[in-house]
């Protein structure tokens, strides 16, 4: 073991790796909460509900009906899709006309339904979720150890962000949808169902949350609480990244992962709250956020 | 030219919320033909765009387009059914670069202009290709605006004052342009405030203030028109 800036660089890497686990489920979130804000004005309070959600699909899957972690991967996302577009279709949509504020008060109430059905059914003690056989044990990097599945679950975060990055800014459906942000009646204009888009770009965005529950499920155990306790700091990252930027949203998430799991080994006391002292700072300095384009 | 109507607008009222804007527009536009809405600020013209489109909040009459009512239709279907918009304020996206400009718009039938065409009509656009949409100068913008609507196959197009705030080089050239998409069996429905220039591309003009259609003359007889149109329009 060897020393960097007098810390052990176990502690260090260490930390630097749970900052980055927690950075991709920073990312994965707030990317969602990006997309779903960019196209229906609305910020999502119901996201960490749906990230539990994803969690209790996959371990329902595996408990009932013996379907493995790989498949609730692609099953959960779409299941929770599935409910997104009804919750858009039955809820949100008659809110668009209606000030930003009554869509956050809807999505919130939503949020605590869900959790408290949940609870009610489950106890808020949580179920443990095994790690799936293949990403079982850990890898000698050379300079640490790293748990297998760890490694996976940052890549898996960062291979979906890309995917979702080069969706949105290379493909001919990507320029629809940023078109449609931008101006939904000329777009519709041009024959495109746009109120069907924004349906389906909300189910697309809960449905990114609910695969961010899916890899946290073996992680953390799946349990009601488990969104509310990410959604508060992810909110923080949406701020600081700037509401609606796609690329902001990665690269904030995963950058102040790795800056709280720094601030656990340079400054311990201040890593629960370093985030929000960064949001403070963004706050003051770059309202629009740090990779924002200016107030709506 | 046929005589039948491409579109039949008949007693169009349209509302912004609480505000009543049009009060029963009545007017033809036939297959092939260029037609202009000539009026005064806020006379309704383009608003009367708008409706035709499904883009208020609230409208009636009818507006017939080859003879299917266009009024019970979402702007997507209405965009579907063959009417396209060129908008006043161009609606270029800025998170869009020029190709994707051009390239949105989906094939909605056959008989659209192909893009060699486009790039020979408007060859600024391919040199640009790669700029954002809204870099481009204002002329550049509107012939982005016109381009992306010719290649989708709408057959009726509707321009919102396209000359506006252009400089008379740009303008002649959309004038040549319009006149180019006529030839080509293009139909057009056109808002001007400069009658000078409508002259110049229009096979008939439509007057309209208070929201609604006042008076019409064939472009032949403008001259004969030239103190009317002038008390109408103010100039």
């Amino acid at each position: 073991m060897f020393m960097i800036f007098g810390y052990p660089s176990a502690l260090l890497f260490g930390q630097l790796l749970l900052g980055l686990i927690n950075g991709a489920f920073y990312a994965l979130l707030s990317l969602g909460l990006a997309i779903i804000f960019g196209m229906l004005n609305i910020v999502n309070f119901s996201h960490g509900a749906l990230f539990m959600l994803g969690a209790f699909v996959a371990w329902g899957l595996l408990e009932f009906l013996g379907i493995s972690y790989w498949w609730s991967l692609l099953l959960a996302p779409i299941v929770v899709g599935a409910f997104g577009v009804l919750l858009e279709k039955v809820f949100i949509a008659r809110l668009y006309k209606l000030d930003h504020l009554y869509g956050l008060l809807l999505t919130f109430g939503l949020a605590l339904v869900i959790e408290g059905l949940a609870r009610n059914q489950f106890g808020s003690s949580g179920m443990p979720f095994a790690i799936p056989r293949q990403l079982q044990g850990a890898t000698d990097l050379g300079f640490m150890f790293m748990p297998n599945y760890r490694g996976w679950v940052v890549a898996a975060s960062a291979g979906m962000c890309l995917l979702v990055w080069l969706v949105i800014e290379k493909t001919s459906l990507g320029a629809t949808l940023r078109a449609a942000t931008e101006n939904p009646a000329i777009v519709q204009s041009f024959g495109i169902n746009v109120p069907r888009m924004i349906t389906l770009t909300y189910a697309a965005g809960v449905a990114l949350a609910a695969f961010a529950g899916v890899l946290a499920a073996p992680i953390y155990s799946v349990n009601p609480n488990m969104g509310a306790s990410f959604i508060i700091t992810v909110f923080a990252v949406v701020v600081i990244g700037g509401m609606g930027s796609i690329a902001g949203s990665i690269v904030t998430g995963f950058g102040l992962g790795i800056v709280e799991g720094l601030t656990k080994v340079f400054y311990p006391q201040g890593s629960s709250v370093v985030i929000f002292v960064v949001m403070v700072i963004v706050l003051l300095t770059r309202p629009a956020g740090l990779f924002g384009k200016g107030g709506h | 030219m046929s005589d039948a109507a491409m579109l039949e607008v008949r007693g169009l009222n349209a509302w912004y919320g609480e505000s009543h804007i049009l009060h029963g527009v009545d007017f033809d536009v036939r297959q092939g033909e260029v037609v202009t809405l000539l009026g005064r600020n806020g006379a309704g013209k383009t608003t009367t765009m708008k409706s035709i489109m499904g883009l208020v909040g609230r409208r009636a009459g009818s507006i017939k387009l080859n003879g299917a009512e266009m009024t019970g239709l979402r702007p997507d279907q209405i965009g579907r059914a063959g009417i396209a918009l060129c908008p006043e304020e161009r609606a270029i996206f800025a998170g869009l670069n020029v190709t994707e400009n051009l390239m949105l718009p989906p094939k909605i039938a056959e008989g659209g202009l192909d893009l060699p065409t486009i790039y020979t009509l408007f060859p600024n656009l391919k040199e640009r290709a790669a700029s954002q949409g809204t870099k481009l100068s204002g002329g550049e913008q509107q012939m982005l605006a016109i381009a992306r609507i010719l290649r989708t196959g709408a057959k009726l197009l509707l321009l919102d004052e396209p000359t506006e705030g252009l400089a008379p080089v740009i303008v002649q050239q959309i004038g040549r342009m319009i006149r180019e998409i006529k030839q080509r069996g293009f139909t057009v429905l056109l808002v001007e405030q400069n009658f000078r220039f409508a002259a110049t591309v229009a096979d008939r003009h439509y007057v309209m203030e208070h929201g609604k259609v006042i008076d019409q003359f064939r472009n032949d007889d403008l001259q004969n028109n030239m103190d009317k149109l002038h008390d109408y329009l103010g100039v």
